[in-house]
């Protein structure tokens, strides 16, 4: 089966600067596709070359295994980053005019209750909160009822509680099997919701995957954490063991095995925590630097 | 056709909704009529002025015509000239065509006091050896002369910084990059400017203009159909050069200059102030390849003159290909947001 999206040697150069260098993934048809980095990266680029708002220096964009046609906008969905809406235009009259200017739409009510703007549909659209903003800019994106939505750091900016109501939704998109493709800076976003993961980094891609399988592939040891009273360093088989601050600190591949060992040495194990590595974890090590700096 | 239609309604919501600068489109225009009517409301000088036509050389041989407080004006046109005396700008017109008697004539206008006072003062030299003539019509103000180069003046900068400045801030802040998403195309989008500001802009001028009609007793000759004409192909002309200034830039300080660029020589050399009869002809041609110097001449014509269809048409001709030249390069130049 052909990707839903493939990209072949994208690369995008603004004068000296190249924003995007010889990128190529495919994404598959319902999955929820994330586009990982910090800010600078080329995500946004590369989603926008993509969406078809930018052309590329060089290479090509398939979707479905064709050129895009002038029919592709009417089947994706489109949130970009920052977007200012008309002034003096409601929530609703928002919605009617960009309703109008596609084909096939969802029927209002529906749309109205999927992305929660019952409270506000009568506001003007330039007097939102940061929630309710995203949440009609998302409602934007799936008023013709795409294939493939694009959501570019939907939730930047957004206060914790309005994050999980945003995950929530996006959730239900993936439960509709579009195929979303997201990019963000946050790393809970990224483990939460993305199926495949393109990790990018100065315009280059430094890795992809499912988030379970680079975690493997590149952190496969877990950290165990436990207080250490004794004058000594215990060795352990099961993997490195080092002290710091009162604690034994070991790095395992098997915390079971592990855990059989400090029992045998009768360690306290109330203090005993696990740290799995997480995807900031794994930036850490590909990058050398943190997603956030 | 149901884009368009959404964009058209959406953008004249907008314009409805934004109190200021909808009260700004009809105050700004009434300010500068009542301060011109109150400027140039006082009379003219007391000198008498006699237009004269046909053997001038032979007229100025007159002893009659010596003194100094009558201001001779020379026309090679009668109809011209016998149009001034209607108006009131001479005071008495003499023409002297051919060798026959009866092509010494002189005509002067019951309704004009000065007029029948310079008949009163030459009246022996005149009836000895002209035939009297009456051309009747009421004066022509400077407020009826300069209410066609206002009304002009304002449709331009209604026109032009209407749609100019509302599309650079739509592209500034992401608006157009979001309509660029969506499978509207650009001919769609500025085609749903050009008719949103049209029917606003000449629906404001035909108000105000009617408003003045009234309220300054505005002499109208021509037919009001005609004006309206003049307004809708006027406002065309200048809404797509001001899309044409807007297809591309997102800076709203360097679209003002483009405007201000565009606005300003019109406002000075499109006859909106002051005629351009003695101006070199080199800035008569300058002011001709400008929008609004079609747009007042036209009025002017029709307002001041009576003039019909086939006077104006050129005029009109002119106004039409500059909408169909400008909206061409708009659409082909337009950007949905810049290139970076």
């Amino acid at each position: 089966m052909p990707f839903h999206i493939e990209v072949n040697h994208l690369c995008k150069q603004f004068g000296d600067i190249v924003a995007v260098d010889d990128v190529s993934f495919g994404i598959r048809e319902g999955c929820c596709f994330g586009l990982l980095g910090p800010n600078g990266a080329g995500k946004t680029t590369t989603i926008e070359i993509i969406e078809g708002i930018k052309t590329p220096s060089s290479g090509v964009v398939l979707y479905r295994g064709q050129p895009r046609t002038p029919q592709f906008s009417q089947q994706a969905g489109i949130q970009f980053q920052s977007t200012a809406l008309m002034d003096f235009l409601s929530v609703s009259e928002v919605l009617r005019l960009f309703g109008s200017l596609y084909r096939h739409t969802v029927p209002a009510a529906e749309l109205t209750a999927l992305c929660q703007l019952e409270e506000f549909l009568e506001r003007p659209a330039n007097k939102l909160s940061g929630g309710q903003k995203q949440r009609l800019l998302l409602a934007l994106a799936l008023i013709n009822d795409p294939a493939i939505v694009f959501l570019d750091e939907p939730t930047t900016g957004l206060d914790p509680q309005a994050r999980r109501n945003f995950w929530t939704l996006i959730d239900s998109i993936k439960a509709a099997g579009k195929t979303v493709v997201l990019t963000t800076h946050y790393m809970d976003e990224a483990e939460i919701l993305c199926d495949e993961l393109v990790i990018m980094d100065h315009g280059r891609i430094v890795d992809q995957g499912s988030p379970r399988a680079l975690l493997d592939r590149h952190l496969p040891l877990k950290r165990v954490h436990v207080d250490w009273r004794g004058a000594q360093t215990p060795a352990l088989t099961s993997g490195a063991c080092e002290r710091h601050n009162g604690e034994l600190r070991i790095e395992t591949a098997s915390v079971e095995i592990t855990l059989q060992e400090l029992i045998a040495l009768q360690v306290d194990l109330s203090t005993l925590r696990v740290h799995n590595p997480t995807l900031e974890d794994l930036f850490l090590k590909l990058t050398g630097h943190r997603l956030r700096e | 056709m149901r884009a368009f239609l959404a964009l058209l309604r959406a953008r004249n919501i907008e314009f409805f909704r934004d109190r200021s600068a909808l009260a700004w489109s009809f105050l700004f225009p009434m300010l500068m009529i009542i301060g011109c009517a109150i400027a140039f409301s006082k009379p003219d000088p007391a000198v008498f002025r006699i237009g004269l036509h046909g053997d001038i050389a032979a007229l100025q041989k007159r002893e009659w015509l010596r003194p100094d407080y009558l201001e001779k004006i020379s026309f090679d046109h009668l109809e011209t000239a016998q149009q001034r005396v209607q108006h009131h700008q001479i005071d008495l017109l003499i023409s002297i065509e051919g060798t026959a008697s009866d092509g010494s004539r002189y005509w002067s206008n019951p309704e004009s006091k000065r007029s029948q006072a310079l008949l009163q003062l030459l009246g022996t030299p005149l009836a000895t050896e002209f035939h009297a003539a009456t051309l009747h019509g009421r004066p022509v103000r400077y407020v009826d002369w300069v209410m066609p180069g206002v009304l002009g003046m304002n449709m331009m900068f209604g026109a032009l910084f209407g749609v100019g400045y509302v599309i650079v801030r739509y592209r500034q802040n992401g608006v157009l990059k979001r309509l660029q998403a969506t499978p509207v195309k650009p001919l769609e989008f500025i085609a749903a400017q050009l008719v949103s500001r049209l029917w606003i802009v000449a629906g404001v001028n035909l108000t105000i203009f009617i408003a003045c009609k009234f309220l300054l007793n505005l002499l109208v000759l021509g037919s009001l159909a005609l004006m309206l004409l003049i307004f809708v192909a006027g406002a065309l002309a200048m809404i797509s050069l001001g899309l044409l200034i807007a297809s591309r830039t997102a800076s709203e300080e360097f679209a003002g200059g483009l405007l201000n660029l565009a606005t300003w020589p019109m406002m000075f050399l499109s006859e909106v102030w002051f005629s351009l009869d003695n101006a070199p002809v080199w800035l008569q041609r300058a002011a001709d390849l400008m929008p609004l110097t079609h747009v007042v001449k036209a009025a002017r014509a029709v307002m001041i003159e009576g003039a019909g269809f086939n006077d104006i048409s050129g005029h009109l001709l002119v106004l039409l290909i500059t909408t169909v030249v400008c909206m061409a390069a708009a659409a082909r130049l337009f950007r949905w947001h810049t290139v970076k």
